[in-house]
C-alpha cells in the first residue's frame, strides 16, 4: 500500500458570498450608473461565484471625487492617527485571515497553502509595515514634511489579488493619499471583502474607494484629470500604454510590470535547496508571477543531473483542488491565461525545444496546466525571450559567469534573477551586474514589506515596499 | 601687439565617444550673443550623430559604472580643477550667451565650479544615503544599492547655459551613468567648451557626449531610442516635453519632466535618486550550524 | 548526482586515505541551511488525514524502535519493553508490532527471550554507546557480546572527535571494522550524533562516509544530546541515502532518533520519506523510528480512529 494523501479540503463556509456586488464608494457599497454585472467564476470549477459591476466613466468619476473630498481631512489628520487606522486594518487582516484565504483562492485558483501561508501573512505585515512610517515621514529621507500628491488610482493584477492591494493602498494611506483602487476583472472579490475590513476599521469615507471593471474601468480611472498618483502593476504592454496616457500631464506615475527572471545555477551550488529554488521559482502561483525564475540558466557541466534532479522533483507536485491543503498546483486564472500559456508552450515545441511534464492528471473542469519544462532552449527561442505567466521553465546552459550574466541579462526585461553557487565572492559579483532590480541569491521568491520591489528597464520603474516605496506617494 | 591683430577663431565641435566630430550632416547653425552678434558656426547634429553618440555613451558605460566611487570623485573632481583654470573663457562666453554683465557671469561661473565640487563630493556617498539593509522577517540579509540606470539622455536647460547644463549633467554621471547632452539650442557654446574642458580631464570618453543643434531635432531619436534608458527633459518645452515622453514610454524610459529649477540654490539628491534603480539583494543567514533547527 | 553509477575502484579510491576522503566529501554539494530547513518546515505543512493518517500510524508504529538506554535497566524492564514491542496495544490485537527493542549489549539475551518469535527485532547500540572514546578493540568486543548474544541489529556510534579533526580514515576504518564484526547476522546501524557534528555539510559528508563504509542505516543520534532528530537534519539524510542508490544501486536506511514524541512529529517524518526517498523507504526495513514515548502516542492517536474518541495515557500501557 502507498502512502496516498486522503483529500484534506478547507472548508469554505467560512465565505460569505452575496449575490451581487456593487462598487465601494464614499465609504458604502452603491449601484452602479449604468455598469452591467459581470459574473466571475472559480478557475478550478468555471463555478460562478458571484457577480460583481464594471464600473463606468461616470462611477469612476463619483469615486475620484469622494476621493478628493476625502483627500483634505486625511491628509491633513496628524500621522498618528492615520498610522493608528493602518494598524486597524492589518489587524482586521490578520483576524479574517483564514476567510480571506479561502476568498482568494477561491476567485484566483491559487492553492489555499499559499495564500494561508504568502499572500494573507504578507498582507498583513505589510499594512503593518507602513502604519508605522505615517507618523514618521519627516524621517524617511525625503526632506522635512514630505506632502502627499493625492488621488492615488491603482490598477492591480490578478495574480495576488489581497496582495497587490496591500502593495498600493499600505504606503498611499501612511503618506496621507487617498485611493481609487480597480482590482482585475477576474478577481474582484478580495478587494471588494477589504471594503468591508475598511467598514470594520471606520475609516473615513472616501479614503478608500473600490471599482470593479475591466481595463475600460482600468482606463477611465488612469486617464481621469483628477488622478494625481497612478500606480499600475500587470503587463508591460499595458504599461507603456499608461506611461503614454500620463505623459505631458503632472501625474506622478509607478510601474510594476512583466518579467523574464534568470535563475542561474553553478555547478558549484547547493542542488538539493536549487532545486527547490528552481521549483519555488517557476511553480509559485502556478508561474504567474511577474518576478517568476522562467529562464533556468544551469552551467553545462551539471546540466543532466540537475534536471533529473528536477524532473524527480515535478513528479512529487500536487495538481488539484486549490482548497485541499496538500495542492501544490492550483488552476490557471482565466480561461485567456490558459489559452495564452498553451499557444506559447506549444510555440516552444514547434521551434524544436524538448517538453517534459511530470505524469499528471488534469482535472475535467477549470483552467490547468501541468508542471511544464522545455530543454535545449536557446535564447533565440521565443519561450527564452516572452513571458509566458504561467508554470513553464524554459531551460538553458552556459558554460562560464560571464556568459551565465550576459545571457540573464540579455533581455528587455529586469525584474528579478536568482543565482546559486555556494561561492560568496561570486555571488556578489554576478549580482552586481545583473540589471535586475531584484536578486535572490540561494534562495527564490522572498518577499518582505520592509524589502523594496521593482524592475529595471522595461519591468517598470518605481519600488514598492520598504522606506522606498513612500516615494511614489510622496511629493518629492 | 596691435589692436588691429586678428583673432584666432575657434571651431565648435560636437564632442561624441572623447573624439570632436563635425556633424556627420556637415551642417551648421549661427549662434549669436544676446545682442544678435555672431559668435559661432555651431554643429547642427542630425538624428545619426544622436545615434552614435548613444553608442559611444553605451560603449562607456561598464567601464564608468563599474569604475569605485572614491574613482569618479577624483575625476570630476578633476573636472572642477580644470574649470577653474578655464573660468575666464566661460565668464566670456555666459556673458555672451546670456547677456550678463560680467560680474554675474562671474557669480554663475563660480556657482558651476562649486557645483561640480558639490557632486564630485557626493559619488561616493549617495549609496549610503538612499541604500541600506532591509530588516525583513526571516533569516536573510537584504541589502538596496543604488545602481546607475545607463544611458542619460539630457535635453539641457535652454536659458541657463553653463550652471543649468552642470546642475543637470553632473548628477547623471556622478551616479555612474553616461549621458547624451543636448546642448541649449540658443546657447550652445559653454556646453561645447565644457566638453573641451572634459576631454581634457579624466573622464573616460563616451560619459559625456554633447550634442548642439535644435532641441527638438536631437531629442527626439534620443526618447525614441531602445538602448537609452532614462531621459532629463529639462530643456524641452511643454509640447515637445509631451511628445518626447511619449516616445520615450515605447522602452519605458524613465523620464523627468521640466519643472521650474531655481539653478542658484543648493541641489538637493533628487537629481541623482532620478537616475539611480535599486537592486535589492536577498540572501540566506540562517544559524551557524544545524542545531537551531525544530518543529 | 551523476547518473551513471562510478565503478567499484572510483570508490575505492575514494577512501585511500583522509586527504581523499576528504576530497571526496568535500566535494560533495554544500547545503544550505535556510533551505534546507525551509524545505522540511514546508513539508511539515502536509496535511495527512483519514485514511492516510491510519495508513501513517500503523506504518509509523511498525518502524518503531523501542528504546531503553539508562543505567537503571533491569531484566524487568527489557521485558516488559519487548512484551509492549511485541503487542503494543493489548486491548487491539490489529494493532502492529513495533520494529524492534532497542537495548545495551548486556541486555541483549534478555531482550531476544521477551521478543523471541515474534518478527520484532532485537537491536543493541555498541562500540562504547553514547560517547565513543574508547580503543577500537574494546568497540569491538562491546559489538561482538551483543552479536553473540543473538542482536540482529547493532548500532554503532561513529568516532566524532576523529571526524571533526578531519580523521576521516580513522572514523571510515572504525565502521569498516565493525561492519565486519556484525558479519551476516547483523544489520549495522551508524550513529553520526549530529547535534554534535553540527552542521549540515557535515552531517552529508558523514552519512556519505557512513555508506562508503558499509552501514545498512545511518541514523541521527543517540538521544543522549540536546539536538537529536530534527526533520531538516532527516531530511538531509534522506536525500543522501537516495543519491548513494542512485550512484551505487545500493540502498541504505534512515534512522532518526531521540525527540520524536508525538504522532503528529512522526507523520511529518513519514511525509519526509514519502516525498524524498520515495516510496521504497516506507517499510521498516530501511526506515526506523529510535523513540520511546513516541509509541503510547501513536497508540492513543490510533484508538482516537478507531473509536472517534480522544483517548488518555490510562488507555496506553507505561512501561
Amino acid at each position: 500500500m502507498a502512502f496516498e494523501y486522503a483529500p484534506a479540503p478547507e472548508s469554505r463556509a467560512i465565505v460569505d458570498l452575496a449575490p451581487s456586488y456593487g462598487l465601494f464608494i464614499d465609504g458604502e457599497f452603491t449601484e452602479s450608473a449604468g455598469g452591467d454585472l459581470v459574473k466571475t467564476v472559480s478557475p478550478s470549477t468555471e463555478e460562478v461565484l458571484c457577480e460583481y459591476t464594471r464600473a463606468t466613466a461616470e462611477d469612476v468619476d463619483r469615486a475620484v471625487q469622494a476621493a478628493r473630498r476625502a483627500f483634505e481631512k486625511w491628509s491633513a489628520l496628524p500621522g498618528a492617527e492615520r498610522a493608528k487606522y493602518l494598524f486597524r486594518i492589518a489587524r482586521i487582516v490578520q483576524e479574517r485571515s483564514r476567510e480571506l484565504a479561502v476568498l482568494e483562492t477561491l476567485d484566483n485558483g491559487k492553492p489555499i497553502k499559499e495564500t494561508r501561508d504568502a499572500d494573507l501573512p504578507l498582507v498583513a505585515a505589510h499594512f503593518f509595515y507602513y502604519a508605522g512610517w505615517a507618523d514618521k515621514l519627516d524621517h524617511a529621507g525625503f526632506g522635512p514634511s514630505p506632502k502627499p500628491l493625492g488621488v492615488a488610482g491603482q490598477v492591480i493584477p490578478w495574480n495576488f489579488p489581497l496582495l497587490m492591494l496591500a502593495w498600493k493602498i499600505a504606503p498611499a494611506l501612511a503618506t496621507g493619499n487617498t485611493v481609487v483602487l480597480k482590482p482585475a476583472e477576474t478577481t474582484p472579490l478580495s478587494a471588494l471583502f477589504f471594503a468591508d475590513i475598511c467598514r470594520q476599521a471606520g475609516l473615513p469615507q472616501g479614503v478608500v474607494n473600490i471599482v470593479t471593471g475591466d481595463g475600460r474601468t482600468g482606463a477611465d480611472l488612469v486617464a481621469h484629470p483628477d488622478v494625481a498618483k497612478v500606480a499600475f502593476t500587470g503587463s508591460t504592454s499595458v504599461g507603456k500604454e499608461i506611461a503614454r496616457t500620463v505623459a505631458g500631464t503632472r501625474k506622478k506615475l509607478t510601474l510594476e510590470l512583466g518579467g523574464k527572471g534568470a535563475n542561474i545555477v553553478f555547478d558549484d551550488a547547493p542542488i538539493d535547496q536549487a532545486v527547490e529554488g528552481i521549483v519555488t521559482g517557476i511553480f509559485f502561483n502556478q508561474g504567474q508571477v511577474c518576478c517568476a525564475g522562467s529562464r533556468l540558466l544551469v552551467q553545462e557541466s551539471i546540466h543532466d543531473e540537475l534536471l533529473e534532479s528536477l524532473k524527480r522533483r515535478l513528479s512529487t507536485l500536487r495538481l488539484g483542488d486549490p482548497l485541499d491543503k496538500n495542492t501544490d498546483i492550483g488552476a490557471i486564472n482565466s480561461a485567456e491565461q490558459l489559452a495564452r500559456i498553451s499557444a506559447l508552450a506549444e510555440r516552444g515545441e514547434a521551434e524544436g525545444a524538448e517538453r517534459w511534464s511530470p505524469a499528471c492528471e488534469l482535472p475535467s473542469s477549470g483552467y490547468w496546466f501541468a508542471p511544464t519544462l522545455f530543454t535545449n532552449v536557446t535564447q533565440a527561442h521565443t519561450i527564452a525571450r516572452e513571458e509566458i505567466f504561467g508554470p513553464v521553465l524554459s531551460v538553458l546552459t552556459f558554460r562560464t559567469p560571464e556568459e551565465a550574466v550576459a545571457k540573464a541579462n540579455n533581455t528587455p526585461y529586469g525584474l528579478s534573477a536568482g543565482i546559486w553557487t555556494e561561492k560568496g565572492s561570486r555571488i556578489l559579483a554576478v549580482a552586481s551586474r545583473l540589471r535586475a532590480g531584484v536578486v535572490w541569491s540561494n534562495t527564490f521568491n522572498k518577499f518582505d514589506p520592509a524589502s523594496p520591489f521593482g524592475g529595471y528597464k522595461e519591468s517598470g520603474f518605481g519600488r514598492e515596499g520598504g522606506r522606498h516605496g513612500l516615494e511614489a506617494y510622496l511629493d518629492v | 601687439m596691435s589692436d588691429e591683430r586678428l583673432s584666432v577663431l575657434k571651431t565648435y565641435k560636437l564632442y561624441v565617444g572623447g573624439k570632436f566630430p563635425r556633424s556627420e550632416s556637415g551642417r551648421v547653425y549661427e549662434v549669436t550673443d544676446s545682442t544678435g552678434k555672431w559668435l559661432a558656426n555651431a554643429p547642427l547634429s542630425s538624428r545619426k550623430d544622436a545615434r552614435d553618440a548613444v553608442v559611444a555613451a553605451r560603449k562607456a558605460f561598464g567601464g564608468w559604472s563599474g569604475a569605485t566611487a572614491y574613482n569618479r570623485g577624483q575625476v570630476l573632481y578633476r573636472v572642477a580643477e580644470m574649470l577653474e583654470g578655464r573660468r575666464e573663457q566661460f565668464v566670456r562666453e555666459v556673458a555672451d550667451a546670456e547677456g550678463l554683465p560680467r560680474a554675474e557671469a562671474v557669480a554663475v561661473v563660480d556657482a558651476t565650479i562649486d557645483r561640480w565640487v558639490w557632486y564630485a563630493g557626493w559619488t561616493d556617498k549617495i549609496a549610503q544615503v538612499v541604500g541600506g539593509g532591509n530588516p525583513v522577517a526571516g533569516p536573510f540579509f537584504n541589502l538596496s544599492s543604488p545602481e546607475p540606470m545607463g544611458v542619460v539622455a539630457v535635453v539641457a536647460p535652454q536659458e541657463s547655459s553653463f550652471l543649468g547644463l552642470v546642475s543637470v549633467l553632473a548628477p547623471v554621471i556622478a551616479t555612474g551613468n553616461t549621458a547624451v547632452v543636448a546642448a541649449s539650442e540658443k546657447s550652445p557654446l559653454p556646453a561645447l567648451s565644457l566638453a573641451e574642458v572634459l576631454a581634457t580631464s579624466d573622464v573616460p570618453g563616451g560619459v559625456v557626449n554633447v550634442l548642439s543643434g535644435r532641441t527638438a531635432e536631437i531629442a527626439a531619436p534620443l526618447a525614441a531610442h531602445q538602448d537609452v534608458n532614462a531621459i532629463d527633459l529639462a530643456g524641452a518645452d511643454e509640447a515637445l516635453a509631451k511628445e518626447l515622453e511619449i516616445a520615450a514610454a515605447d522602452n519605458l524610459k524613465r523620464v523627468l519632466r521640466p519643472q521650474a529649477v531655481d539653478y542658484s540654490g543648493t541641489p538637493g539628491t533628487e537629481r541623482m535618486t532620478a537616475f539611480l534603480e535599486t537592486k535589492t539583494v536577498w540572501h540566506p543567514t540562517g544559524a551557524l550550524g544545524a542545531a537551531g533547527s525544530s518543529y | 548526482m551523476p547518473t551513471s553509477a562510478p565503478t567499484a575502484q572510483a570508490l575505492a579510491d575514494v577512501t585511500a586515505s583522509d586527504s581523499t576522503l576528504r576530497r571526496f566529501l568535500h566535494g560533495l554539494p554544500g547545503v544550505d541551511t535556510v533551505g534546507l530547513e525551509a524545505r522540511a518546515a514546508s513539508l511539515g505543512t502536509r496535511s495527512i488525514k483519514t485514511t492516510a493518517k491510519a495508513y501513517a500510524i500503523d506504518l509509523a508504529i511498525s518502524m518503531v524502535d523501542l528504546t531503553t538506554l539508562e543505567g537503571a535497566d533491569t531484566p524487568g524492564k527489557v521485558r516488559a519493553l519487548g512484551a509492549k514491542a511485541v503487542h503494543p496495544d493489548p486491548t487491539d490485537r490489529t494493532t502492529p508490532a513495533a520494529a524492534a527493542v532497542c537495548v545495551y549489549p548486556d541486555m541483549v539475551a534478555v531482550a531476544k527471550e521477551a521478543v523471541a518469535g515474534s518478527g520484532v527485532k532485537v537491536a543493541s547500540v555498541a562500540t562504547a554507546f553514547p560517547a565513543g572514546r574508547a580503543a577500537l578493540d574494546v568497540k569491538l568486543a562491546d559489538v561482538r557480546e551483543a552479536v553473540a548474544a543473538g542482536a540482529d541489529e547493532i548500532d554503532m556510534v561513529i568516532d566524532r572527535g576523529a571526524f571533526l579533526a578531519g580523521k576521516y580514515s580513522k572514523v571510515y576504518d572504525e565502521i569498516v571494522a565493525v561492519k565486519e564484526t556484525c558479519g551476516a547476522r547483523a544489520r549495522l546501524k551508524v550513529i553520526f550524533e549530529t547535534g554534535e557534528l553540527s552542521t549540515y555539510d557535515n552531517i552529508r559528508r558523514a552519512s556519505w562516509l557512513g555508506m562508503l563504509a558499509g552501514a545498512d542505516f545511518i541514523k541521527t543520534s543517540t538521544g543522549k544530546v540536546a539536538v537529536n532528530a530534527t526533520p531538516a537534519n532527516t531530511l538531509l539524510m534522506l536525500e543522501a541515502v537516495r543519491d548513494f542508490r542512485a550512484q551505487t544501486g545500493v540502498q541504505v536506511g534512515v534512522k532518526p532518533a531521540g525527540g520524536i514524541r508525538t504522532s503528529k512529529d512522526a507523520v511529518k517524518f513519514l511525509v519526509l520519506v514519502n516525498e524524498t526517498a520515495g516510496a521504497d523507504w516506507l517499510d521498516n526495513h530501511w526506515f526506523r523510528f529510535g523513540a520511546s514515548s513516541l509509541l503510547n502516542d501513536l497508540l492513543m492517536q490510533r484508538q482516537k480512529l478507531a473509536t472517534g474518541r480522544y483517548s488518555g495515557p490510562d488507555y496506553v500501557t507505561v512501561d
